[in-house]
């Protein structure tokens, strides 16, 4: 796992949830198929608001036309990140779009182990609401040993992963578990 | 401890654990069904590669009941795959939908089937797995890697949840049912509002709650964020599992000195029937200001409002009235279909009472609930503005994206349809 995790982040409110992220009619998609699971990226956060995408100013698309990847590599969100159905496909999506931190001030539990032991992006929570001081577009510094986030020389403080970081350093549930010879 | 608390140290083979630590749990029960089923066996298939072996077939549960009567493509093809799984495997219960054995929606059939025995832990691929909590078990939802996983090992690890408790006093009015009862704290507490939170229902109101209703306020806890909700056993819980659960069963309850994250405390005779607007299940108003919605659509059905007395409650309504507006009744499972017709309101049977009224009874499962391929039973198209017992109105969840899903009891639902607008069940009880 990197230690130092470098990009532009893209900011978003509170409760984004799973339909948000990637719509039902998406789902068809298969996930194991190169081309087909490329779409999970192009449609990545495709349900946002428009006037949500993108904070403070909005109206950021988060994937450009025609792309399959996001520019974006951090998001910055508020609370309850990821409510909504269990689907694992929501983690996989934002993966597939190159994101490999999500901020947040908390997340639904499906969508955080999903996130985690699909080894799909790093879940981390964060005590204030750095979603509302931060601008899409920006370039931010992750470093998962202090548990800061620097944007512009600006720290912020992060949750410890605790538990559950043998499991990402290893890249997921069945990684760890091989790992530890538990199978 | 708390009744979580300590139904996740059972699992765990601990004596003793706190709220925030993780622990690795041993699962009594994995639940999947038709649309999430196949892709844990397929995650499992490839994880395991060669060594891929069921920990313990008498553990695993299948239940297909999303999209099942449909002439859609992919649906088909999941039910297929499952059918040929089971059969490879010799699954003992696999409940195929071309055999006598068919059950329905999945939460339901658990409790029916005997699957919830007190004490337990049961994970499920779907959200409101949740609903088995009213046994006094620990349920919850997981994902399809989650689920591959305990299907090869029968172990997870879970983070042991802070409880809240929930008190519900005083006696049940007429015109209440457990939905209102869900949807008042969801109004309070709001979809975040139990973030990873155990939710434990307690108070002289639950006790004199069948299981039916219940399940409806287990079912409903997820829309709150929480990871799971849970109601002790009682007499109630002990008579419904009387003639289904053979084996002896631990009850755990909470110790007077546990401790809770908070505590919220209900007079429930001061409750009004209560609706959930557009387009979130804590967007709530009482019924009676909400006279000016004219509805389209009434919907009665699901794991959260297609249960025997959610039908009940529907039929003491429609008793004697016809409706305005399409009302479609979808038991959650086979069982309850029969049971349409051999339970009696004022002489006549449930059946002959929703058929008289105008309703149409369609076969059960998931149907409408969410939506599901263009020639589900139900689907709420264009601008349909739907009155419904399901527990999720998320935009585009019963179907059209253009259309609005309002959550009720059986009650509002039913009186809603004979008015032809949003009603308040009094004017009929
Ligand atoms: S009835 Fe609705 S909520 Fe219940 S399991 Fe089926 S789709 Fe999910």
């Amino acid at each position: 796992m990197e230690k130092i995790i470098e990009g532009k982040i893209f900011v978003l409110g509170n409760n984004i949830d799973t339909d948000q992220i990637i719509p039902a009619e998406y789902l068809v998609f298969s996930l194991t198929d190169e081309k087909e699971s490329a779409m999970y990226g192009k449609y990545c956060l495709s349900s946002v608001p428009l006037s949500q995408s993108g904070l403070p100013e909005g109206n950021i698309p988060f994937i450009k036309k025609d792309e399959i990847k996001s520019e974006f590599d951090i998001i910055i969100a508020g609370s309850n990140f990821g409510c909504g159905s269990s689907r694992e496909h929501a983690p996989f999506a934002l993966n597939k779009a190159g994101v490999k931190v999500v901020i947040a001030e908390s997340f639904a539990r499906i969508f955080y182990r999903n996130s985690i032991d699909g080894g799909f992006l790093i879940p981390i929570e964060c005590k204030e609401k750095i979603y509302t001081k931060c601008i899409t577009g920006s370039i931010a510094k992750v470093d998962l040993e202090k548990y800061h986030l620097n944007i512009n020389d600006k720290i912020y403080e992060l949750n410890p992963l605790g538990d559950v970081l043998p499991i990402i350093e290893a890249g997921g549930l069945f990684e760890y578990a091989r790992k530890s010879n538990m199978i | 401890m708390t009744i979580t608390e300590k139904i996740l140290a059972r699992s765990a083979r601990k004596s003793k654990l706190s709220p925030g630590e993780n622990v690795w749990l041993n699962v009594d029960i994995l639940m999947t069904h038709d649309v999430c089923g196949p892709p844990t066996i397929n995650i499992w298939k490839k994880e395991f590669g060669n060594k891929a072996k069921i920990w313990d077939k008498k553990k695993l549960v299948i239940l297909p009941d999303h999209y099942i009567f449909t002439s859609n493509k992919e649906a088909n093809r999941n039910v297929k795959f499952l059918q040929e799984f089971a059969r490879q495997e010799e699954l003992p219960f696999f409940y195929d939908i071309t055999q006598q054995t068919y059950k329905g929606v999945c939460h339901v059939a658990l409790a029916e089937e005997g699957f919830n025995i007190p004490g337990t832990v049961i994970f499920g691929t779907d959200s409101h797995t949740c609903t088995s909590g009213a046994f006094g078990l620990f349920s919850t939802g997981v994902g399809n890697t989650d689920a591959a996983f305990i299907l090869g090992t029968g172990k997870i690890w879970e983070r042991v949840p802070e409880t809240i408790k929930i008190i519900y006093d005083g006696a049940l009015p007429k015109y209440l049912t457990g939905k209102d009862l869900i949807l008042w704290l969801l109004k309070d507490i709001t979809t975040e509002g139990a973030n990873y939170k155990a939710l434990e229902f307690t108070g002289s109101a639950i006790s004199q709650l069948s299981m039916d209703e219940r399940m409806t306020l287990t079912n409903m806890a997820i829309e709150t964020g929480a990871i799971n909700g849970i109601i002790a056993v009682d007499d109630i819980t002990k008579e419904y599992l009387k003639d289904k659960v053979k084996v002896e069963y631990e009850e755990f309850k909470s110790d007077p000195d546990s401790k809770y994250f908070k505590t919220i405390k209900y007079d429930i005779t001061k409750m009004l029937p209560i609706v959930a607007k557009p387009h979130s299940p804590d967007n709530c108003e009482v019924a009676h200001r909400l006279k000016n919605i004219k509805i389209t659509k009434a919907y009665i059905g699901s794991c959260t409002g297609g249960k025997l007395s959610d039908f009940v409650s529907a039929a003491k309504i429609l008793y004697g009235n016809k409706i305005k507006v399409p009302l479609f009744a979808i038991p959650a499972t086979t069982r309850i279909e029969k049971e349409l017709e051999s339970t009696f309101y004022k002489m006549k049977p449930i059946k002959e009472i929703l058929i008289e009224a105008g309703c149409t009874i369609a076969r059960p499962s998931c149907a409408a609930c969410l939506g599901g391929p263009e020639d589900t039973t139900g689907r709420a198209i264009d601008g349909d503005v739907v009155i419904s017992t399901t527990n999720r109105n998320f935009p585009g969840r019963m179907g059209s994206k253009k259309s609005e899903v309002y959550l009720a009891s059986p009650y509002t639902a039913a009186a809603s349809a004979i008015n032809g607008f949003i009603t308040d069940p009094r004017d009929f009880l």
